[in-house]
């Protein structure tokens, strides 16, 4: 438990998670979601939860990002509003 | 998306990547009960083995690999495996799922029997796990029709 490293991931979360939600392209979004997954993944690691942690990884970062990118790929790329 | 780009430096470092992938979850399934991991994160890191192979190649050639007809077997063989060693610890006179009573079955002492059982819920789990998120990314990726690739729009 590092204060400061624990500030500077939780900065990066907050980024991540305003720029998925503002951002008008969805593939992008997607990619950002997925980063945002990784960042909260390497939160939890560092606080001592490593099984969420590994969760997090393997399943929010990787297979869930591969579904909202075929998703995309299927649906339209801009959003209406 | 898929089948559209032919890069041989992706189907490369994506055939040489997929054997350490899949030795890598069947290592988190196995070690599952006494260290982070378990059945359900090995059976996610196989099946985004299998994705990958659908990424970097296409659905025909993975589909060769694993059947639809294969993947939905192994969708039910794991739920048959966690469902059946539950039932047979009930058979045995145990709660469901209480894997101390398999010491009967396996000629084993109890802290033994439980960690054989847990490790074969894990693989149960694991299977089925696997074979979901393989159903869902197909049916995701080609609309349900599981053949061909994806046009952009």
């Amino acid at each position: 438990m590092i204060w400061q490293l624990d500030l500077i991931l939780l900065i990066f979360v907050v980024i991540c998670a305003i720029a998925a939600i503002t951002v008008k392209d969805l593939l992008s979004s997607a990619v950002i979601l997925g980063a945002y997954s990784f960042f909260m993944c390497l939160l939890w690691v560092e606080m001592g939860s490593v099984d969420v942690g590994f969760t997090e990884a393997a399943v929010g970062a990787g297979v869930s990002t591969v579904f909202f990118v075929a998703a995309v790929y299927n649906t339209t790329r801009r959003t209406k509003d | 998306m898929i089948g559209q780009i032919e890069d041989v430096i992706i189907q490369t470092f994506c055939r040489l990547i997929i054997p350490f992938m899949q030795v890598f979850a069947l290592y988190v399934i196995a070690h599952g009960h006494h260290s982070p991991g378990g059945g359900f994160q090995g059976g996610c890191i196989l099946g985004a083995s299998f994705i990958l192979l659908c990424v970097a190649y296409d659905i025909g050639e993975a589909k060769g690999r694993m059947s639809e007809k294969l993947n939905v077997m192994l969708c039910s063989l794991g739920v048959i495996i966690f469902g059946g060693i539950g039932v047979v610890c009930l058979i045995l006179g145990a709660n469901y799922l209480d894997y101390g009573i398999l010491h009967k079955l396996l000629r084993v002492d109890v802290p033994q029997a439980r960690s054989l059982g847990i490790l074969g819920i894990e693989i149960g789990v694991g299977f089925a796990v696997m074979a979901a998120m393989i159903s869902i990314f197909l049916n995701l990726a080609s609309r349900g029709e599981h053949e061909e690739a994806i046009e952009w729009e």
